[in-house]
């Protein structure tokens, strides 16, 4: 199930039910997971508040993950790799886990390829978001949706 | 607990100018911090947190994983073959231990 994302449009929904996160987190004064602004600040950290572009990374994630335990998270990115033009580091976040990060990945041009693929934990249905780092200091971003049945946090 | 183990998957032989695909595993149960055992005292966090994969004593690619990797983390990535020589694989737990696995590719 190969996804080539587009930002994607967040559902009427999923946007009442972020509100309604939003405000209980308020309410009990403690955010329990993070959230679309968090990541948001997360990216805007690495890159320095550049501007960030579409394109280039396709992203191997399932549509609905079973267990959120171990969900497949799998990304490749254009990229001729050679010294002078190649994928530094990508960048793996979740926006509905306990925290932002979920793994980072650092690339030399010896790789010949800019691919990985790892498992993750997801807590709750969410968007993935792929954040590519190019040596000339440029970035690339891609997001999917990730519907997960049970929750993957444990306790 | 159960044992940590490393296991990684290198092709003995590639022609020249080839992409292999290299695929690493460690058995390890990534604690996130977060869960509790049994009795509801919660288990302190200890997962991977990095992974080096280096050819010839050169690091190809780096991985640090956060405690949204799950158990038995594990990783596939891509390898331009060029010459014959031996990976070194290392994973670092919190804590500062580490597991190592090395293999080693021919290329023809």
């Amino acid at each position: 199930m190969k996804q080539t994302t587009k930002l994607s449009t967040i559902s009427r929904r999923h946007a009442l039910a972020m509100l309604g996160a939003a405000g209980a987190a308020v309410l009990t004064g403690v955010p329990a997971y993070a959230d679309g602004a968090a990541v948001a600040a997360k990216i805007k950290g690495l890159t320095g508040g550049k501007s960030v572009g579409e394109g280039a990374i396709t992203l191997d994630l399932p549509e609905i993950a079973e267990n959120g335990n171990a969900v497949k998270v799998a990304f490749s990115i254009d990229s001729p790799m050679t010294a002078d033009n190649y994928v530094k580091a990508v960048h793996v976040m979740a926006d509905g886990n306990p925290t932002p990060d979920v793994a980072s990945f650092n690339f030399t041009p010896a790789m010949g390829a800019c691919s990985a693929s790892t498992r993750m934990r997801l807590a709750k249905t969410q968007n993935i978001v792929v954040l590519a780092e190019m040596n000339d200091g440029s970035f690339k971003q891609a997001q999917a949706t990730v519907k997960v049945t049970i929750g993957g946090c444990g306790g | 607990m159960a044992k940590i183990k490393p296991r990684v998957k290198v092709p003995k032989s590639a022609a020249a100018g080839d992409i292999v695909e290299i695929k690493a595993l460690i058995s390890h149960p990534m604690h996130t911090g977060r869960a509790k055992d049994k009795k509801g005292n919660k288990i302190p966090r200890k997962i991977i947190n990095k992974f080096v994969a280096s050819f010839e004593g050169q690091d190809v690619f780096t991985a640090n994983f956060e405690p949204a990797v799950s158990a038995n983390p594990y990783i596939a990535f891509p390898f331009k073959a060029s010459k014959s020589g031996a990976f070194t694989f290392t994973w670092v737990e919190d804590g500062g231990a580490e597991y190592t696995a090395s293999k080693k590719m021919t290329v023809a």
